[in-house]
């Protein structure tokens, strides 16, 4: 099996992640698209690593599960915050700062 | 060149004075007057005391200087403050101390029922300060600061009681006037640095030699333009009329025998620019003569008493800077003239204003008539002053108007003919309108109303009258025995070895021509003013011009005041709708911008996700291309 194919399912969990951030309003669907393009630039690292034949591919995807398992910390607490204070979670709900 | 510590006094003495006065406030009520006087004497105590140092000394050692500090130096250009008291200055100096301190004098009764009479004292010392500054200073820039010193002390003075709008006005219009000339004075200091590269008076004259003509001609004619502004001088003479909106000892110190003589200070300090510049020095005779004889025919319409002196003024003032122009043998002649004229002039304003004090402020001389038998001592000052002006011998003014026509008729040709002609008609002119003065106020019969008492004045008011009075009558003749003044100032003018030159006519029969003159103008006033009716008579067409100062508002006003009003009416519409219009129309292509670039910040998380997104993507195809 061609290694590049990674790539391409890569650029395709991507280009999912991203279409789904600009087009859902949930902010749980919208944080879980982030975390799918977070792991798609993961498996890329990965496949660059194998590659290339050296770990530098590898240690990068571990920083990025680390930046991730923060930003869920993070993430989720504001969401549940918004959450509660507007009984809603739309993230077009929460626009407060236009104008 | 002698030093001296004294200088400084002058000039410090009557300038603190004055702001002890202005700071104190009511508290000097009470002796601010005292205070004021006393400092104008010892003014002229020093002023005395230099003046017989001077004496004692001859020739080029006369000089006195004294170096104050450093006052301007940027590179190669350097001020000093510095004084110089010279033959000339000391002519100035004596005048200004010695008449300014008598109208002090005067003044303490003159003002004694105004309530700010502390503030008028004041105005008097700083006015004294700023003129001492004026003929002491050592170049054209120390110069200047007396010159506006002057200047706004004249203003404070004509606008005094400003509680009357058009006293206020008139006061305003002097400045206004006055503003024209000096620039005129700060054109010729610029003119003066960038051909010499200094502005002292003695810099200035060791560089003559080496300028071009073009350039002396401009100097000189900026000059000029300062002196007619200061002077009164045609075409900037309107405001000395109006200016007698001023307490009397005010027209009589500054409009009359000092500061509107400062153009001839100012002409004669320059001799060595006009000796070098026949062009400048022609313009100097054009503007005498003309000044000479306008106010000459404005004095013999003038009902106001004041008005018809100022008028008188005016032409004297006009015989001087016309005896400037006639070259270094004129200078002399000028500053003898300027002298008795302080004398007589100052003794007449003093006079006016005591028939003024004792007639309840009435100015028309209409409403005059037998002063002279009420007011004796006052008649007889006022005589005395009147035979000077008119020159009669051996009067003040005979000496030293006779040696001004004299010296005109001796320039020679088709020019000495003219000025020589002009300077006779005015004396004339001067006889007639001078002897309506008199016999309008002092002889005839009472025109006044029952309500006036006129009485004569306190004594301190009639001794500075009757100093002055004897200046009148003697100065002249002390002046002249043995060209006592021409020798005494021949150092500073260069005059020497000009007493020799052709004469046009023999002096005998120029004095005689003049007297001839005079008793013709004298005769005509005479029988014209036989009986005076209290009312003005209509008059012809001639004589209503005349009264209106020969057109001189209505020509400033048709031709500078409306096309100027005119023009700033245009420029603030121009700032109105074309400069504000740019602002406003900046300010609002930037508001408008900015409305619409707002609507981009929109709040949206996922617009702003998917800008980033065609970002990166937009960026990513860039480095693609580019490195493809």
């Amino acid at each position: 099996m061609d290694i590049s194919n990674y790539l391409y399912l890569s650029a395709i969990l991507f280009t999912i992640g991203a279409v789904g951030v600009v087009l859902r309003r949930n902010a749980i669907v919208v944080f879980m698209c982030v975390e799918l393009m977070l792991n798609a630039a993961n498996l890329a690292f990965v496949t660059f690593s194998r590659i290339n034949g050296d770990l530098v591919g590898q240690v990068a995807s571990f920083f990025t599960m680390v930046v991730a398992a923060c930003e869920v910390v993070v993430g989720l607490a504001i969401i549940v915050t918004m959450y509660r204070s507007r009984r809603s979670a739309s993230v077009d709900d929460a626009s407060l700062l236009k104008r | 060149m002698t030093t001296s510590s004294n200088l400084v006094y002058l000039i410090a003495l009557p300038m603190v004075s004055s702001a002890i006065l202005l700071l104190l406030g009511r508290i000097a009520d009470k002796w601010g007057h005292l205070l004021a006087t006393l400092v104008s004497a010892s003014t002229f105590a020093i002023a005395a005391i230099e003046f017989f140092s001077m004496c004692q000394r001859s020739g080029d050692a006369r000089a006195v200087t004294q170096d104050l500090f450093t006052w301007i130096s940027v590179g190669s250009f350097n001020v000093h403050a510095s004084l110089l008291l010279d033959q000339l200055s000391i002519c100035f100096v004596l005048l200004i101390s010695g008449v300014g301190t008598l109208i002090h004098i005067y003044s303490i009764a003159y003002m004694s029922h105004d309530y700010d009479r502390r503030r008028f004292f004041a105005y008097l010392n700083l006015f004294v300060a700023a003129m001492l500054l004026l003929v002491l200073g050592d170049s054209y820039l120390n110069l200047y600061v007396g010159w506006e010193g002057v200047g706004l002390a004249s203003y404070l003075l004509i606008g005094f009681w400003n509680q009357k709008p058009a006293y206020a006005v008139a006061a305003k219009k002097a400045f206004v006037a006055n503003r024209v000339g000096d620039i005129g004075l700060s054109l010729a200091i610029m003119i003066a640095f960038a051909q010499f590269g200094t502005v002292s008076f003695a810099g200035v004259a060791a560089g003559v030699p080496h300028a071009s003509t073009a350039a002396l001609t401009g100097l000189g004619a900026m000059l000029l333009l300062a002196a007619a502004g200061k002077s009164a001088q045609f075409p900037l003479q309107s405001w000395l009329g109006d200016a007698m909106a001023g307490p009397t000892p005010v027209s009589a110190l500054i409009h009359a025998a000092t500061m509107v003589t400062a153009g001839v200070y100012l002409i004669t300090r320059s001799h060595f620019v006009f000796d070098a510049s026949p062009t400048a020095q022609t313009m100097v005779l054009i503007v005498g003569g003309i000044t000479l004889l306008f106010g000459a025919l404005v004095g013999t319409a003038k009902d106001d008493i004041k008005k018809a002196l100022a008028a008188s003024t005016m032409s004297q003032i006009g015989y001087m800077i016309l005896a400037t122009g006639l070259g270094p043998i004129g200078y002399a002649f000028a500053i003898m003239h300027l002298l008795t004229h302080g004398f007589f002039k100052a003794g007449m304003f003093l006079g006016a204003g005591s028939v003024m004090h004792g007639m309840n402020d009435e100015v028309n001389m209409r409403r005059y008539g037998a002063i002279g038998k009420v007011m004796p001592i006052t008649a007889v000052t006022f005589g005395l002053g009147y035979l000077a002006i008119i020159g009669v011998p051996p009067f003040a003014g005979f000496y030293s108007k006779d040696k001004i026509i004299e010296t005109a008729f001796n320039t020679g040709g088709t020019k000495g003919i003219l000025v020589g002609g002009a300077a006779l008609l005015g004396a004339a002119i001067t006889a007639f309108y001078m002897t309506r003065v008199i016999v309008l106020t002092f002889t005839g019969t009472k025109r006044w109303d029952d309500e006036a008492h006129p009485h004569e004045s306190p004594s301190l008011m009639w001794i500075p009258m009757v100093i002055l009075a004897f200046g009148s009558v003697a100065s002249g003749f002390l002046f002249n025995s043995g060209h006592a003044l021409v020798n005494w100032l021949a150092p500073v003018v260069n005059a020497s070895g000009v007493h020799s030159e052709k004469e046009f006519l023999p002096p005998t029969t120029i004095s005689v021509m003049a007297l001839g003159v005079v008793a013709v103008g004298v005769a005509i006033a005479i029988t014209k003013y036989r009986t005076v009716p209290v009312a003005a008579p209509a008059g012809n067409i001639l004589t209503k011009i005349v009264r209106r100062d020969l057109l001189q508002d209505d020509f400033n006003d048709r031709v500078l005041v409306r096309p100027g009003q005119a023009l700033t009416r245009f420029f603030v519409g121009m700032d109105n709708s074309f400069i504000d219009g740019i602002v406003r129309g900046v300010g609002g292509v930037v508001a408008v911008t900015s409305t619409n670039l707002r609507r981009i910040q929109n709040g949206y998380v996922r617009s702003y996700a998917l800008v980033m997104v065609v970002g990166v993507l937009a960026l990513l195809t860039t480095i693609w291309m580019v490195t493809l």
